[in-house]
């Protein structure tokens, strides 16, 4: 990809990943929310809730939220790292954690798919929850396109070339310091 | 793991882990016992849906769910004379995602591979019509919760001098 097919994916992602998250029934029903994207790298957010908690004595989050979130965010990363947008499913996951969600604040999980080949995206993912050195959990992940892809590219080639003057502001990128 | 070794379950006991657990509740997760052996079912709900297109379930869905297979199960090991006892914390886990999860129920089972007297190291899996087709499995390390402050400040009392030691 050149510079400006670059520019034209990433505003696309912009477009898509919204809908990416919100269309996925299992991330609304968590309230997982989108925050940013660039290529290869996510970020979303999940704003606590009593009814995710894991432990009644503690009030700390389900580690299961945890992995739908990291999957979630890592799944996204995935999908912004190949040149198309197509659909991936999650191989493997990975997922240790580092210590208890505190109660009551909202976790961020930032994804980064450091390589990707013609078909896999190999990603890792840090949730934290305010300060990114001193993480909840973190994840390691790898990702397939799946084979029966399906076409989100329903633009005309008028409507892309429209955008293309919107490219000249971008939303800002993800943090770079993310894994 | 002996077969004398292995808990007496019971519905009761099942029932109290799971009230414990929030998540587990909001999942809808419920047991099924025979005899000593647990299974977990997670019951088909639109919502746990990961991927409208293709009808798959979430990675994260069924990740959590082995997840509290794990816990109970652990939970239910008799490493702690007096219950009621904290819940194990997931330390690591791996999940490997093998097939699709189709959108009906789904069932957990899990194995305790070895029970050290601090970490549990927990096999757990996930499958659909059959049994011999897994569509998730998850292996991990959990850390198994002390004594509460009750039972330790007894064993105290009692004049147990054991320290954590090597």
């Amino acid at each position: 990809m050149n510079e400006k097919e670059k520019a034209l994916r990433l505003k696309r992602l912009w477009d898509l990943a919204p809908m990416f998250v919100e269309g996925t029934p299992h991330a609304k029903f968590l309230g997982i929310k989108f925050v940013a994207i660039d290529l290869g790298r996510a970020t979303l957010s999940l704003p606590y809730s009593e009814k995710l908690v894991g432990n009644t004595d503690t009030k700390v989050l389900h580690g299961g939220v945890l992995t739908a979130l990291l999957d979630q965010a890592s799944g996204l990363a995935a999908v912004s790292s190949f040149d198309d947008t197509v659909p991936v499913a999650t191989l493997d996951l990975r997922i240790d954690y580092m210590r208890a969600a505190r109660p009551g604040k909202i976790i961020i999980a930032e994804a980064h798919a450091y390589k990707t080949t013609r078909h896999i995206a190999f990603v890792r993912a840090i949730a934290h929850d305010g300060d990114v050195d001193d993480p909840v959990a973190t994840s390691q992940a790898s990702f397939m396109t799946t084979a029966r892809g399906f076409k989100t590219n329903t633009d005309t080639l008028a409507q892309t070339l429209a955008r293309t003057e919107a490219i000249k502001d971008l939303p800002p990128t993800t943090k770079k310091g993310a894994p | 793991m002996t077969q004398e070794a292995q808990p007496q379950i019971t519905e009761a006991k099942i029932a109290e882990a799971l009230s414990r657990i929030p998540y587990a509740k909001e999942l809808a997760i419920r047991p099924l016992l025979m005899g000593d052996e647990l299974t977990l079912i997670l019951p088909y709900e639109p919502h746990i849906i990961g991927n409208p297109m293709l009808q798959a379930l979430h990675g994260g869905a069924v990740g959590a769910f082995m997840e509290t297979a794990a816990i109970v199960q652990l939970w239910l090991m008799p490493n702690s004379k007096s219950l009621p006892k904290p819940l194990p914390k997931p330390i690591g886990i791996n999940i490997d995602y093998l097939r699709r999860g189709k959108p009906q129920d789904t069932f957990a089972r899990a194995i305790i591979a070895k029970q050290g007297s601090r970490v549990a190291n927990v096999r757990v899996r996930a499958w659909q019509n059959r049994y011999d087709e897994p569509i998730s499995i998850l292996h991990g390390h959990f850390l198994i919760a002390k004594a509460d402050k009750a039972d330790k400040a007894g064993k105290e009392r009692a004049g147990d001098k054991k320290t954590d030691k090597q």
